[in-house]
C-alpha cells in the first residue's frame, strides 16, 4: 500500500478539482500575459524594425520629425536622453529621502508612529499620476518660475520631483523591508559593543542590507522610467536634449502616450512608436532583472 | 578582594511583569561567577542589566542601585558606549557581525576612536593578538578576509569573545556561550574563559549545572526573579543552604 505517495484526484471531490485548476490557469495567465504582450508590441514594431528603420539612426539622432512631410526623421536619443536624464534626477532627490524615511521608520521611530508613516506613505503611492500631473502644471509651475526666475516652470525638474515623490513609496516600503530583514542580533552585538544607533544603521545595517536597498533603488527607477502621464503634463513636451534641470524634455513614454492616436495604424510613425515601446520594455526588464537578482542575493546571504 | 559589580534591592519589571525582585549581588573582581537556575527566572535578565543592554526593549524599568566598576551605572553622566566597551557581552547564540573576520575584532575599537587613528600594521597586531588569545590566530590567519558568519559555530563563538579583547573590557557578561555549540566547542570555550579569568571578571549563565562547577568559582542561584543563594560554586551544590537550592541543584526540580 503506497498511500501517501500515490496522487490520484480521482478521489478528490470535484470542487477541489476546478479550484485546482482555477488557480493554475491564474498562475500561468499572468506568464501568458507578459509574453502576450511583448509578442503584440513586438508584432507591430518588427515590420519597421527589420525592414527600412535605420536603427543606427534611431539611437543616435535627436531629430525626432515624424510628421514632417518631405523631411520624415526618426532619432529618438533626444527622447532617451530625457527619459534619462529625468529619471536620474528623479532618483537623486528620491534616494536620499526614501533611504533616509526608510532608515528612520525601522530604526528610530516608535512603534506607533510608524504605523501612522507606513499608512501616509501607501496614500503617497495611492495617488493617480495624472492628479501629480496636475500639480505639476499648476503648483511646481508656479514655484519653478519663482524660485528660479525661470520663463517657465515646465521642465526637467519639475517632471524630477514628482516622479520622486512617486518613486519614494517604492523605495521606502522595499528598502524597510530590507532593513528589517537583517537579524537583530546584528543590532545588538554592535550595541553591546557601545556602537550608537546611528553607528549601528551606517557600520551594520547599511552593509548587511544593501542587495535589499539597491533593489529598492532600482525598482523606484523602473517606476520613473515607466511614467508617462505626469511627466507629459510637467516636462514641457518638447523634443530638446536637455542642457540643465530646468530645460524642458520628453520622454519616450510620453510620446507614445500623445502621437500614438493620431497616427495611421500600421504606417512608419505607427511602427516606429512600437518600436520605443519595445525599448521601454527593454529597458525595464533590465532594470528589473538586476532588481531581482538583487533580492536574491539577499536570501541567498540570510 | 574587591568586587566589580555590586547591586541594591535592584528590581525590574518588562511592562507589568516583574522580573527581577530586590535583587542585591556583589560580583568579586577577576573570577568566573556563575548564574544558575531554571529558564524564565530572571538570569539573563540580570546579566544584561550590567551593560544596560536590557533597555534596548523600552518598556523596561528598573529601581535600586546597580554599581559596575565603582560606579552608579544610572547616573546622569554615564555613556552608555563607555559602559559597553568596559562590559564585554558574549551571547547565546554566536552574533559575528557580517563582515570579515578582521574588520569583527576591529568593530569595537572603530567604534570608539575617530576614523583613521590606527595604521595598518597597529591594526594587523591587535587582530593577532586578539585572535590568540583566544587560540584562533592558527586557525583563522589565513581567513581573516573571510566573512565571519561563515566560520564554524565554535570559532564564531571564539570569534565574539575576541572581540571585546581589543577593547581591554574589565568585565565579561556570557548569556549561555555555549548552548549553541557541541561539546568539544564548550570544552573549548570553557578552556579559554579559564585562561582568561584573572584577567577578566567573567559573569556567565548557564543552565548546564555541570559546566557551573566546572568554570565557576562562586555561584548564585536565582529562582523567579529572586536571588536565592550565592556561594562557592562546591558549597553550593554539596551543602546547599536554601531547600529552593537543595531542590534544584540536586535535580528535583528544574
Amino acid at each position: 500500500m503506497n498511500i501517501l505517495r500515490k496522487k490520484s484526484t480521482a478521489h478528490l471531490p470535484f470542487s477541489e478539482t476546478v479550484i485546482e485548476l482555477f488557480i493554475r490557469l491564474c498562475g500561468i495567465s499572468s506568464i501568458l500575459f507578459v509574453f502576450g504582450i511583448f509578442f503584440f508590441v513586438f508584432r507591430e514594431g518588427a515590420g519597421f524594425l527589420f525592414g527600412g528603420l535605420d536603427v543606427g539612426q534611431f539611437l543616435t539622432n535627436v531629430e525626432w520629425q515624424p510628421t514632417s512631410l518631405n523631411n520624415k526623421r526618426y532619432g529618438a536619443l533626444a527622447l532617451i536622453v530625457g527619459t534619462f536624464s529625468v529619471t536620474l534626477l528623479a532618483m537623486c532627490i528620491a534616494v536620499p529621502f526614501g533611504l533616509g524615511a526608510a532608515i528612520f521608520v525601522s530604526e528610530f521611530c516608535s512603534p506607533k508612529l510608524r504605523e501612522t508613516f507606513k499608512i501616509i506613505i501607501e496614500l503617497l503611492a495611492a495617488i493617480p499620476s495624472v492628479v501629480w500631473g496636475f500639480i505639476g502644471l499648476t503648483v511646481m509651475n508656479q514655484l519653478i518660475i519663482t524660485v528660479f526666475n525661470a520663463p517657465i516652470g515646465l521642465t526637467m525638474l519639475n517632471g524630477s520631483i514628482l516622479l520622486a515623490l512617486m518613486s519614494v513609496p517604492i523605495i521606502v516600503s522595499i528598502a524597510e523591508d530590507a532593513l528589517k530583514a537583517v537579524p537583530d542580533s546584528y543590532r545588538e552585538a554592535a550595541e553591546a559593543l557601545g556602537a550608537t544607533r546611528w553607528q549601528v544603521v551606517y557600520r551594520v545595517l547599511l552593509p548587511a542590507a544593501k542587495n535589499g536597498l539597491l533593489a529598492a533603488v532600482l525598482l523606484g527607477a523602473a517606476r520613473s522610467i515607466g511614467e508617462t502621464m505626469a511627466v507629459l503634463m510637467a516636462t514641457g513636451h518638447s523634443v530638446n536634449m536637455p542642457s540643465s534641470p530646468l530645460s524642458w524634455i520628453r520622454t519616450l513614454t510620453a510620446t507614445i502616450a500623445a502621437e500614438l492616436g493620431e497616427v495611421a495604424r500600421g504606417g512608419e510613425h505607427y511602427q516606429v512608436l512600437f518600436i520605443i515601446g519595445i525599448l521601454l520594455f527593454t529597458i525595464t526588464f533590465v532594470v528589473n532583472l538586476i532588481a531581482d537578482l538583487a533580492i536574491k542575493g539577499i536570501r541567498q546571504e540570510s | 578582594m574587591n568586587y566589580s559589580i555590586e547591586t541594591e534591592n535592584l528590581s525590574l519589571w518588562y511592562g507589568d511583569f516583574q522580573a527581577l525582585i530586590d535583587v542585591s549581588v556583589k560580583i568579586r573582581d577577576g573570577q568566573i561567577t556563575s548564574l544558575i537556575g531554571p529558564s524564565g527566572c530572571g538570569k539573563s535578565t540580570l546579566l544584561r542589566c550590567f551593560n544596560r543592554v536590557n533597555e534596548r526593549y523600552g518598556n523596561v524599568t528598573t529601581e535600586g542601585k546597580i554599581e559596575v566598576l565603582g560606579k552608579n551605572i544610572y547616573d546622569a553622566d554615564v555613556s552608555l558606549p563607555e559602559l559597553r566597551k568596559s562590559v564585554g557581552m558574549v551571547f547565546q547564540r554566536p552574533n559575528p557581525l557580517p563582515i570579515s573576520v578582521y574588520e569583527n575584532i576591529l568593530f569595537g575599537l572603530r567604534t570608539h576612536s575617530p576614523i583613521r587613528s590606527m595604521t595598518r600594521t597597529e591594526s594587523d597586531q591587535i587582530v593577532e593578538e586578539a585572535l590568540t588569545s583566544v587560540f584562533l590566530w592558527e586557525d583563522l590567519k589565513d581567513k581573516l578576509k573571510v566573512r565571519a558568519t561563515s566560520l564554524q559555530l565554535e570559532q564564531q563563538q571564539k570569534l565574539c569573545i575576541a572581540r571585546l579583547l581589543p577593547l581591554k573590557p574589565k568585565i565579561i557578561l556570557m548569556d549561555e556561550p555555549c548552548s549553541a555549540l557541541d561539546a568539544k566547542g564548550t570544552l573549548a570555550v570553557e578552556e579559554l574563559m579559564a585562561v582568561l579569568a584573572g584577567t577578566y571578571t567573567f559573569l556567565i549563565v548557564t543552565h548546564n549545572m555541570a559546566q557551573a562547577r566546572r568554570v565557576s568559582k562562586e555561584c548564585i542561584y536565582m529562582f523567579l526573579g529572586e536571588l536565592i543563594e550565592h556561594r562557592e560554586t562546591q558549597a553550593l551544590f554539596e551543602t546547599p543552604q536554601h531547600p529552593k537550592t537543595a531542590d534544584y541543584v540536586q535535580m528535583r526540580y528544574g
